[in-house]
């Protein structure tokens, strides 16, 4: 029924007046806001192109709503798939539940690239330095020192044709940081720009005052209608971020646009097919409502999102009837009951991560990976990427689940070379049933040389977060996701079936310490080591030049007769 | 298992050296080479006797040796391989000592500069002379030139064969060769390389790898009658200088020690430098705690104890050349020297 609605509707916009050039292009904006067990919000803004235009093919040149400089990255470059998101802050989903789509501490950058790409090196060195140039983030550090080719973890998100791993590349740099000058950009790419719609949500002032700020731009080719015959490009823009009880809230609870963003919405943007705000009013305990949201919502929906049966009370920005009373919508939440922090659900798959061990020599890094679902066991992929300075012992693997120990179905490893690229494991673990599995690694640090040490380095040196990617068996059957029908923040990953969903988590970022030289000294190591070996030299050079003489008595130098000088008039006897 | 298979090459080894060394003297002493007044200077059998059994001692109760096991280095398999060539030279087995050397080059690099001092001795056992016009030093050399080529070229191809690619050569030579790995050791290469600028990098390593290598030819020309300290003396050069230098090398030459017990009336600073080399034994593992795990010293505490160490090491070997040639001099010239007015002479250097 969806599908062939959709259809019916694909072929009256055709009708209608038709462009010279190549295809249509859509845009829909979308807002979620999801209160969180701890009483935090966490607010997701998603704003997705779509554009049915062959990018790789025909040379385009009329862009109308997809970004202009992402669109000729593309085609250029012969990008199959791109992914960056530049993360502050880390998500607790322990406390917190599961994220709609996380992303690690810093920037992270994955791209799929055409198998028509030869030199794939190039072309990812080459779209590192055009993004850095293009969202005034520092990814021209993304090197061959901490790009990994996985095999298992990145599968394609969109349509692909086969999956020849050697064509994608994942980088991660923790120590990015974001802020204003990373935003700027990524709201210009937007087709209304900070000016109409959600978008105007986003101030920098407001957005970085809080515990996790995330903002991603997702590119993928999907089809374009339900047939599959034609290929059309999404530009999908996410920004996640998670406001404070107490930094931001005041300490009280309650919740609002104006109060998280100083802001309140008045129009939807003109450009947009479809405008919308979701509010998270799922009742907990299957009681009544825990929340009381105003103004009154312009629909319910009700929707299977991760496994749960989730209530969302939704806000069209495009229907007439939001702007009569008021000029402006303040989406306002009010807890009606005080919020019981004892029952904090835990979420079905959750993980951690810390080094331990003392001294600067050697340490040991832990991950534990929970599976707090009673009944059921699924895989899940555990990919590490460790810097090629922490050099690990793989012979020190050992995963234990339940005091036993758990052998992986496949591992993948990778060892590094110095300088030249980091260790990559991949493995695939199985977790059992109500279990924690722990997986530690020991490693050694290595002294680098004095000018590979950052401007600070006693903070240390960054570990980027492992990724853990699996199909978790959801409680709640889950129908086939129409892209176009369906809100965004159900499309996002592609589902397989109805019985599981994916998930993909990122651990804690880590923070080592390397042994260091003293910084300064380089003088002084010259000189006393050259002394060193000047001393050998000299020693040897002595006795293999010389022979031994009998000592002659000498007439004496200058110095001797005039010491007898002064002696005759002393009267003593001479030298 | 391989230091008791050392200690036994060595003993052999070096009874067999003695037994020609005593032969030699025999010799010079019958030609009327010697003074007339050297007699305490010769060396007689009685004393000669234990000599052996005490480098074998030496080499198996060195700390450094006990260390080296401890830590189940592959070092004590290279000296199994040294010793062992020392043991082939000295029985003047020439093919045997080239297929032992081209094993030991293969390991590391260095043991090529022990080519000379193998070459001189076996040309002084077949009683060639070290003339540069001699037809016969020539055909020798390059009978054991050869064979020493033939013997590396046959390993290295075996390592091909085994893996089926060149890929070894760089990782394996090209490793010791350009000292990428920064660990701390007990040598000087890997702070200075730590410290140092990036545009002089490759000057450097191209300057400390030939310092290795540079002093073989001065010493076969000063040393041409007494192979065997050029060898002794080229083997403590090498482990001092070698990229990655470990205690396991430094317990081989020091087990030579007592081969030159008799010199001990011409070492001059013997005391100080042996209290400098345990003192410093001693400290190493207490700074390297004190930088890695306590963190309350600096790499540059561990860092002067490795130049105090090496400058212990190279004094020390210094030393016993200097006391080398000052007792060839006194054996050629007599032990009471006079000047010309009759009063007693001093001896320097000039």
């Amino acid at each position: 029924g969806g599908m062939l609605a959709a259809a019916a509707l694909l072929v009256l916009l055709a009708a209608g007046p038709g462009r010279a050039d190549t295809g249509r292009d859509a845009l829909r904006e979308e807002l979620l806001l999801s209160p969180l067990p701890a009483g935090d919000v966490a607010a997701t803004f998603q704003f997705r192109t779509r554009w049915d235009a062959d990018l790789q093919r025909g040379a385009v040149s009329h862009y109308r709503l997809f970004p202009k400089a992402l669109g000729r990255l593309v085609a250029a470059l012969g990008v199959r798939e791109l992914h960056l998101a530049l993360t502050q802050g880390f998500w607790r989903t322990r406390t917190w539940g599961q994220p709609p789509l996380q992303a690690p501490a810093g920037a992270e950058l994955w791209v799929w690239f055409q198998p028509t790409v030869t030199d794939v090196d190039k072309a990812w060195k080459e779209l590192s330095n055009i993004l850095s140039g293009i969202f005034c983030a520092s990814l021209n550090f993304i090197d061959s020192t901490n790009t990994v080719t996985p095999t298992a973890s990145f599968k394609p998100l969109g349509l692909a044709n086969g999956t020849d791993h050697h064509l994608l590349r994942y980088a991660v740099l923790p120590r990015e940081v974001v802020c204003t000058e990373n935003l700027t950009p990524w709201k210009k790419l937007l087709p209304c720009g900070s000016k109409a719609g959600l978008a105007v949500l986003l101030k920098a002032e407001r957005l970085f005052h809080s515990s996790y700020h995330s903002q991603a731009v997702h590119i993928r080719p999907v089809c374009r209608d339900a047939s599959c015959l034609a290929v059309s490009w999404e530009l999908r823009q996410t920004l996640t971020v998670v406001f404070d009880t107490f930094s931001s809230g005041q300490g009280k609870k309650d919740w609002s646009l104006f109060k998280m963003f100083s802001r309140t919405l008045t129009d939807a943007c003109p450009l947009a097919s479809e405008s919308k705000v979701y509010v998270d009013i799922s009742p907990k305990n299957k009681e009544k409502e825990l929340l009381e949201v105003t103004p009154a919502p312009t629909s319910v929906l009700e929707a299977v999102v991760q496994g749960d049966k989730r209530t969302y009370a939704v806000y069209d920005l495009l229907s007439p009837s939001l702007f009569n009373t008021s000029r402006s919508l303040n989406v306002q939440l009010k807890w009606k009951r005080p919020q019981d922090s004892s029952e904090l659900p835990t979420p079905i798959l959750h993980a951690h991560r810390y080094v331990s061990g003392y001294g600067l020599q050697t340490g040991e890094i832990s991950t534990l990976v929970y599976n707090t679902h009673p009944y059921r066991a699924f895989p899940v992929v555990l990919l590490e990427t460790v810097p090629w300075y922490l050099r690990l012992y793989v012979h020190t693997l050992t995963i234990i689940t339940k005091g036993k120990e758990n052998k992986p179905s496949y591992i993948h490893y990778q060892p590094a070379q110095d300088r030249r690229r980091p260790h990559l494991l991949e493995m695939l673990i199985q977790l059992p049933a109500n279990s924690v599995t722990k997986i530690t690694i020991q490693f050694e640090r290595a002294l680098l040389k004095w000018t590979e040490y950052p401007p600070d380095p006693n903070h240390g040196f960054y570990v980027s977060s492992s990724v853990l990617s699996a199909l978790v068996p959801s409680i709640i059957a889950m129908k086939d996701v129409d892209v176009e029908q369906s809100p965004l923040f159900t499309s996002l990953f592609p589902s397989s079936d109805g019985s599981s969903y994916f998930v993909r988590l990122y651990t804690e970022p880590l923070l080592v310490n390397l042994p260091t030289p003293d910084f300064s000294m380089p003088y002084n190591v010259i000189c006393l080591t050259c002394t060193v070996v000047a001393v050998c030299y000299g020693s040897f050079y002595n006795l293999l030049t010389r022979t031994f003489h009998v000592e002659e008595p000498s007439r004496g130098g200058l110095a001797k007769r005039l010491a007898n000088v002064i002696r005759k008039f002393r009267g003593v006897p001479p030298l | 298992i391989t230091d008791v298979l050392t200690a036994i090459a060595l003993y052999l080894a070096i009874q067999d050296f003695n037994k020609v060394l005593f032969k030699k003297q025999k010799l010079l002493i019958e030609l009327d080479k010697y003074a007339p007044d050297v007699a305490e200077l010769i060396r007689t059998p009685m004393e000669m006797h234990y000599i052996p059994l005490k480098v074998a001692l030496v080499y198996l109760l060195n700390p450094y040796t006990v260390m080296s096991c401890v830590a189940k280095s592959t070092c004590a398999i290279n000296n199994t391989v040294l010793a062992f060539f020392i043991l082939a030279t000295i029985k003047g087995s020439a093919l045997l000592s080239a297929v032992f050397l081209a094993l030991a080059t293969y390991q590391s690099l260095y043991p090529l500069t022990l080519f000379a001092p193998a070459l001189l001795y076996l040309l002084q056992r077949q009683f060639i002379p070290i003339k540069l016009k001699s037809k016969s030093f020539w055909l020798y050399s390059m009978q054991y030139t050869a064979l020493y080529l033939c013997s590396l070229v046959v390993i290295i191809c075996l390592s091909f064969f085994l893996l089926n690619s060149w890929d070894f050569i760089p990782s394996v030579y090209g490793f010791i060769l350009s000292v990428p790995d920064l660990t701390p050791n007990i040598g000087l290469f890997w702070y200075f390389f730590a410290e140092m600028f990036e545009h002089f990098s490759l000057f450097f390593v191209c300057v400390f790898q030939i310092n290795v290598f540079f002093y073989t030819i001065p010493l076969a020309i000063k040393l041409k009658e007494h192979p065997m300290f050029f060898m002794f003396v080229q083997l403590a050069i090498i482990s001092i200088f070698k990229s990655y230098p470990t205690v396991g090398d430094i317990a081989l030459y020091m087990a030579f020690l007592p081969v030159w017990s008799h010199l001990y009336r011409f070492l001059r600073n013997i005391f100080i430098l042996s209290c400098v080399l345990i003192a410093c034994s001693f400290l190493f593992p207490v700074l390297w705690h004190l930088w890695i795990y306590a963190g309350s010293a600096n790499s540059n505490f561990y860092y002067a104890i490795t130049l105090t160490f090496n400058i212990g090491q190279i004094l020390l070997i210094s030393d016993y050349f200097y006391a080398f040639l000052r007792r060839e001099y006194y054996l050629t010239h007599g032990l009471h020297l006079t000047r010309q007015d009759g009063t007693e002479a001093m001896l320097v250097l000039k």
